[in-house]
C-alpha cells in the first residue's frame, strides 16, 4: 500500500513544524537552565563558597601542656604524664553494647566507670567519650590492631595530670578533674578550652588557685572534616603557648616525713620559714591519694573518704579551726605587757581558781601554781594568770594583739577554703550574737577557749612573728615561671623588741627549763636547742559533776570527745630560722600528743634529714632510733640514714 | 507498511552503513561520556572503581549502538510493537519476582546484570507511538478516538512505574509519550486539556494528603515539602538539596579544580555518583564545565533534530525527534532538580551518572537514532558516493 504523496508531504511539514515548536522551547528551557546556573554559580558564588567551607573546616582547639609544679629543690609534684586511653563516639559506632562487648574481651575495663562513659555517650552522641584510660602500651596495641572489628572506637595518646608524690601533696596542690557544669557557668572564665573533650581543670588547692597560671593559652589545628565528622586532614595549626610552671616553697623531703610523722592521726602541721614566710610543710592527716580524682574517683572510694571520721577531705592546714588553748597565751600577755597593765617581774597568786561575778574560773591545775610571774605564767602554763591579765587588759586590746601576730585573719596563700578563724571582740559579740561581752568570756579568751578560733596555719604565722619579731606573711609559691614571688616578710612588727625577747625568754624555758610543760620534747642537736608553747583545748564543757569526781582522763572518754592537743614553737631559740605548729584532734595534751610530733619534724628541718637520735635527750634515744627507722619515709626523698652520715 | 516505501536500493550496504553513520554524533555521546568518566575518577577520590565500570559499560552500549544501527530502521519500525509489549510484560513481572532495591521494585535480576524495565520503556515506549503514528494516516491524527488509544498506550506503563513507585521515571514516560504525540501533529487543544488536567490533578494530589484517598507515598509529599521550602529542614530531607545548592555555588565561575571539590570528596553529597553528579561537575569545573555539558547535551539533540528534519521516513523522523525530546528531559529534569529547580525525584545523569541500565538503554536508543540516520531515503543523486 502507497500512501497519499501529498498527505505524506503534508505530514512531513508538520513534523518539521512541531520539532520547530518543540525545539524552541528546549532551547528556552535550556535558557532557564543557564540563568540558574548562573545564579547559583556566579551571582551567588561566595555566599555558597563560605557555606561550603563551614561545611568542610572546623576548627580543634588544642590543649596546652599544663604548668608543671616542683617543689623548692625543683623535684616535680605535679606533673604531666603520657597515658594511653581509648575513646568512643557513639555515633560511628554501629552497635554500641556489640563494640564494648568485643572491646571487653580484649582489655580489662571498669564497670562503674564504663557505665558512667555509656550515659555520657547517649547525651552526646558526637563526642569523643573515655571508655578506659591509663593502658598498657600493650593494650593499646591490642586495641589498635582491632580497630577495624570497632567501630567508633579510637585509641589515643594524651596527656594526664599526675601527681607522682601522691598523698602528701592531697591538700596543698589539690587535683584536677574534669570540667564540670558549675565550671561552665562561671562567668569569670569563658575559656572555649574548657569545652574540649578530656579538658582538666584545677578543682582544689593550688591547682585551682593557679589555674591561670598553670593552664596556658589553647593552640587551634583547622581541620578538613568530612559529612561523618571524620577529620581527613589538617590544614594548618597555630600553636598554644604551655602553661607556666610553678615552683612551690614546699619542701618535698619535709613534707614527706611529715605526713608519715602525723599518719594515723587527724592532725595538721605548718612549718614555716621565719624569715622569708615560705611554707616548708604543709600537711594535713589523713590524706588521699589524689591521682584517683584525675580520671574520675569512683563511687565507693569517695564514699570511704567522705564518711572516715577523720575527715581526709578537709584540709585541716587552713580549713580546720580549733581553740588554741594555751597556744593562744603569749597573745594574752603581750596585750596586757604592751599595754603596761603589768610588770614583766610582777605575781599573780594561783589558789587553783579565779572567782569572778561569783563564779569559779579553774586552774588546769587543782592545786594552783602559788606565785606566778610572766615567765612562770608561760612555762607552767597558769591559768589564773591569764584570766587576771584578760581582766587588766581587757578583751579589745587581746583581740587586737591577736590580729597583729596574725589570728582571726584568713593568709592567702594558694590553697581554697581558707578559714578566716575569729577572734572575737565586743563589736563582734554585739553584732553577731546580739549579746553584750561579758568578763567571763574575756576570761575564757585569754587562754584560747570560749570563741576564739584559729587554723594550724595562722598559729604557725603567729609563732613565726613571735620568733622574728617581723610581720611574717605565708608564701607558697615561690617562683612562677622563673619569676620570683615577692617575700612573705614586709616590715618588722609593731611590738617592743624588749617584749618579744621576754616571750622568746619564756618560751624557751616551756621546753628547757625545770617545770615547762614542753620539757619532755627538748633536744639539743650540737647546742641547737628550741622553745614552745604546748595547748590543749577543750572539746567539751567538763561538768561540775566530772570535775567533783575528778575523773576526767582523756583516755576514758570516746576519740571525738578527747581535747585537741596543739604545739607552737620555734628553733633555733637563739637564731630562729623555722617556726612550727601542730594540731592533733583529739590527742589529748599537747606536751604528750603534739610537741613529740613537732620536735621530730623540728629536728628533721634543722638536721636537712632524719632527726639524728643523738639530739633527743639520753633516756629517749634508744626508743625514738626505734621509731624513727620504722617510719616508712620515701627513701627517694629521704636518704636511708647510713648514706645520709656518709 | 511496507519496505517499499523506503527508497531501499540508494540505501547503503555492508560496511558503507559504517561511513553512512552519523560520526558527529557518536564524537559528540563519547565526549559526554568521557566528562562523565572524569568526573566519577573525581567523585570517587581519585579511583577508578566507578569510573572503570562505567567506561566498560559506554564501551559495550557503543557497541550496541553499532549493531542497533547497523540493523535497518524498518525492521525496528516493525518490532516496535512487540518490544513494547514485551517491556509492559516486563515491568508486570517487576511486580511479580522483582528484587526489592532502593526501598523500591525496580529490578529484574538476569544474573550478569540487573534490568530496570522502566528505563527499557523509555525508549520502547517512543518507538511504539512513532510506529503507532507511522501507521496511522496523518488526516486521523486528531481524532478523538486515534488520541484515546497512545493515551492509553502511555498510561499502561506510567501506572505500573508510579506503582513500584517511581514517581521520576513515570513523569519521564508520560512527558516523553506527550512529546511524541505532539510532534506527530495531535491538535493543540488536546495538550491545552491535558494541561489543565494536570494542573486539576496537581491540585487533587497536594489535597489528597492526610486523607483516606492519598493518591502518593508520603515520602512523596515530603519531597515536595522539601522542594517548596529546603531550609524548613536543612539536616532532615532538606539536606540533599541544600548541600547540592552549596556545591553547585560553591564551584563559582570556573570551579574548584579536578580533584578538589569538597562538598563531594567529603561527602556531603548524597548520590553523588548518581543522581547528584551535575553537582560535582558544577563544583570541580564552575559555570564554565557545567555550561560545557549542558552545550554538548545540546549539541546531540541539535544533531538528532537535524538528522530527523531531513529524513522523509515518518517513523525514521518521529522516533528520533522522540528520543531527542526524551533525552532532553532526562538531563533537564536531572538538572533542574540538583539546582533546586524541581523536587528531587531520582533521575540520573544521561551518559553521566554511574548505572548500567540508564546507560545502556541510552545507547540502544542512539543506535535507533543512527539506524534511521543510516537508512534514510535518499532522493536520487544522493549518495552517489556510497553507490561507487
Amino acid at each position: 500500500m502507497k500512501r497519499n504523496p501529498q498527505e505524506l508531504s503534508l505530514s512531513s511539514r508538520r513534523i518539521t513544524r512541531r520539532a520547530l515548536v518543540t525545539g524552541g522551547l528546549m532551547t528556552a528551557f535550556s535558557g532557564l537552565l543557564v540563568a540558574r546556573m548562573n545564579h547559583l554559580q556566579v551571582d551567588q558564588a561566595d555566599e555558597f563558597l563560605l557555606l561550603a567551607e563551614e561545611n568542610r573546616i572546623k576548627v580543634r582547639l588544642l590543649a596546652p601542656a599544663r604548668g608543671v609544679i616542683f617543689d623548692r629543690n625543683g623535684r616535680i609534684l605535679a606533673g604531666n604524664e603520657q597515658i594511653y586511653r581509648v575513646s568512643m563516639i557513639r555515633e560511628d559506632a554501629d552497635d554500641v553494647d556489640e563494640t564494648i562487648t568485643r572491646l571487653r574481651g580484649l582489655v580489662r575495663l571498669d564497670e562503674e566507670r564504663l557505665q558512667r562513659a555509656i550515659r555520657e555517650m547517649d547525651r552526646r552522641p558526637h563526642q569523643a567519650v573515655t571508655l578506659a584510660d591509663r593502658l598498657s602500651w600493650e593494650e593499646l596495641s591490642t586495641i589498635a590492631v582491632n580497630v577495624p572489628a570497632l567501630p567508633g572506637i579510637t585509641p589515643e595518646v594524651g596527656l594526664s595530670r599526675v601527681y607522682p608524690l601522691g598523698q602528701d601533696y592531697a591538700h596543698v596542690i589539690g587535683y584536677v578533674g574534669r570540667v564540670s557544669e558549675r565550671d561552665l557557668e562561671n562567668e569569670e572564665d569563658q575559656d572555649p578550652l574548657l569545652q574540649t573533650p578530656q579538658f582538666q581543670i584545677g578543682k582544689i588547692g593550688a591547682e585551682r588557685r593557679l589555674e591561670h597560671v598553670l593552664r596556658g593559652k589553647a593552640g587551634s589545628r583547622r581541620v578538613e572534616q568530612n559529612a561523618a565528622g571524620r577529620i581527613m586532614r589538617e590544614l594548618g595549626r597555630t600553636p598554644g603557648q604551655s602553661g607556666k610552671d610553678v615552683q612551690l616553697t614546699i619542701d618535698a623531703a619535709l613534707q614527706n616525713f611529715t605526713q608519715v610523722r602525723l599518719a594515723g592521726e587527724s592532725a595538721s602541721c605548718v612549718v614555716m620559714d621565719v624569715t622569708n614566710g615560705d611554707v616548708l610543710a604543709a600537711v594535713s592527716s589523713p590524706a588521699y591519694d589524689p591521682n584517683l580524682f584525675v580520671s574520675g574517683i569512683s563511687v565507693p572510694d569517695y564514699a570511704a573518704l567522705r564518711d572516715n571520721d577523720h575527715r581526709p577531705l578537709h584540709n585541716k592546714i587552713v580549713q580546720g579551726l580549733y581553740p588554741p588553748g594555751s597556744t593562744f597565751k603569749m597573745v594574752t600577755q603581750l596585750a596586757a605587757l604592751e599595754a603596761g597593765l603589768v610588770a614583766p617581774g610582777e605575781t599573780v597568786w594561783c589558789p587553783g581558781y579565779l572567782t569572778v561575778s561569783n563564779r569559779r574560773f579553774h586552774c588546769w591545775k587543782r592545786g594552783g601554781h602559788g606565785h606566778v610571774d610572766a615567765a612562770k605564767s608561760l612555762r607552767e602554763s597558769c591559768d589564773v594568770y591569764y584570766y587576771e591579765m584578760a581582766q587588766r587588759a581587757g578583751i579589745d586590746r587581746i583581740a587586737a594583739m591577736a590580729r597583729k601576730l596574725g589570728l582571726g585573719v584568713a593568709h592567702d596563700i594558694e590553697m581554697t577554703s581558707i578559714s578566716d578563724g575569729l577572734i572575737p571582740d565586743r563589736e563582734w559579740k554585739r553584732v553577731r550574737r546580739g549579746e553584750a561581752w561579758r568578763i567571763g568570756d574575756s576570761l575564757n579568751a585569754s587562754i584560747g577557749q570560749g570563741y576564739v578560733l584559729t587554723s594550724p596555719l595562722q598559729l604557725c604565722v603567729m609563732t613565726a612573728r613571735l620568733a622574728s619579731g617581723l610581720e611574717v606573711v605565708p608564701r607558697l609559691v615561690r617562683s612562677i615561671d622563673g619569676v620570683a614571688q615577692p617575700s612573705g616578710v614586709k616590715r618588722p612588727l609593731d611590738i617592743p623588741r624588749s617584749l618579744l625577747d621576754l616571750q622568746r625568754e619564756a618560751m624557751y624555758q616551756v621546753v628547757n627549763a625545770r617545770g615547762g610543760t614542753a620539757g619532755r620534747s627538748r633536744f639539743d642537736m650540737g647546742g641547737v636547742k628550741w622553745a614552745g608553747k604546748t595547748g590543749t583545748s577543750q572539746v567539751r564543757n567538763i561538768t561540775a559533776a566530772e570535775r567533783a569526781r575528778g575523773v576526767f582522763r582523756n583516755e576514758d572518754l570516746p576519740w571525738e570527745r578527747r581535747d585537741h592537743a596543739l604545739y607552737v614553737g620555734y628553733a633555733p631559740h637563739d637564731d630562729p630560722k623555722y617556726a612550727i605548729s601542730v594540731v592533733v584532734e583529739h590527742g589529748g595534751g599537747g606536751s604528750a600528743a603534739a610537741a613529740p610530733v613537732a620536735r621530730d619534724v623540728m629536728l628533721y628541718a634543722l638536721s636537712g634529714g632524719m632527726p639524728p637520735v643523738s639530739a633527743y635527750p639520753a633516756g629517749q634515744q634508744g626508743e625514738m632510733a626505734e621509731y624513727l627507722a620504722s617510719l616508712p619515709v620515701d627513701p627517694a626523698l629521704t636518704p636511708p640514714a647510713g648514706k645520709s652520715e656518709a | 507498511m511496507s519496505y517499499l516505501e523506503y527508497n531501499v536500493a540508494r540505501v547503503p550496504q555492508g560496511l558503507q552503513k559504517v561511513l553512512a553513520l552519523n560520526w558527529a554524533l557518536v564524537l559528540l555521546i563519547t565526549a559526554t561520556a568521557c566528562i562523565g568518566f572524569v568526573v566519577l575518577y573525581s567523585v570517587s577520590g581519585g579511583d577508578w572503581r566507578w569510573a572503570e565500570p562505567q567506561m566498560q559499560r559506554f564501551a559495550m552500549g557503543l557497541a550496541v549502538m553499532f549493531i542497533v544501527a547497523m540493523i535497518p530502521i524498518w525492521f525496528w519500525r516493525n518490532v516496535s510493537a512487540l518490544l513494547y509489549a514485551m517491556t509492559l510484560a516486563l515491568l508486570l513481572a517487576v511486580e511479580l519476582v522483582g528484587v526489592t532495591g532502593g526501598g523500591a521494585q525496580r529490578w529484574i535480576d538476569l544474573g550478569f546484570m540487573r534490568l530496570q524495565p522502566s528505563e527499557l520503556m523509555k525508549v520502547t515506549l517512543v518507538m511504539m507511538l512513532a510506529a503507532y503514528y507511522d501507521w496511522l494516516p496523518p488526516s486521523k491524527v486528531s481524532r478523538p478516538q486515534w488520541v484515546l488509544l497512545p493515551i492509553l498506550i502511555i498510561l499502561l506503563p506510567v501506572f505500573l512505574v508510579l506503582k513500584q513507585p517511581d514517581l521520576g521515571t513515570s513523569i519521564l514516560l508520560l512527558a516523553g509519550g506527550g512529546a511524541v504525540m505532539f510532534l506527530a501533529g495531535v491538535h493543540w487543544a488536546y495538550f491545552a486539556t491535558v494541561i489543565a488536567g494536570a494542573v486539576g490533578l496537581v491540585t487533587a494530589v497536594l489535597q489528597s494528603r492526610g486523607t483516606d484517598w492519598q493518591i502518593l507515598q508520603d515520602y512523596q509529599y515530603r519531597r515536595i515539602d522539601t522542594f517548596l521550602d529546603p531550609d524548613s529542614d536543612p539536616l532532615g530531607a532538606g539536606y540533599h538539596i541544600t548541600q547540592s545548592k552549596i556545591a553547585l555555588g560553591s564551584g563559582g565561575w570556573t570551579g574548584k579544580g579536578f580533584m578538589q571539590g569538597t562538598q563531594a570528596r567529603l561527602n556531603f553529597l548524597p548520590e553523588k555518583h548518581t543522581d547528584f553528579i551535575f553537582t560535582t561537575l558544577a563544583e570541580e569545573w564552575g559555570f564554565v564545565g557545567a555550561l560545557s555539558l549542558l552545550v554538548l547535551y545540546l549539541l546531540i539533540i541539535a544533531f538528532c533534530i537535524a538528522s530527523a528534519l531531513r529524513n522523509k521516513d515518518r517513523y525514521a523522523s518521529l522516533v528520533t525527534l522522540g528520543i531527542a525530546v526524551a533525552f532532553f528531559l532526562f538531563f533537564a529534569v536531572n538538572m533542574s532538580m540538583v539546582m533546586g529547580l524541581a523536587p528531587v525525584v531520582g533521575v540520573p545523569l544521561p551518559l553521566v551518572s554511574y548505572g548500567g541500565s540508564a546507560m545502556l538503554v541510552l545507547m540502544l536508543a542512539f543506535g535507533v537514532v543512527q539506524s534511521a540516520h543510516v537508512h534514510r531515503p535518499r532522493a536520487a543523486g544522493e549518495g552517489r558516493l556510497l553507490r561507487r
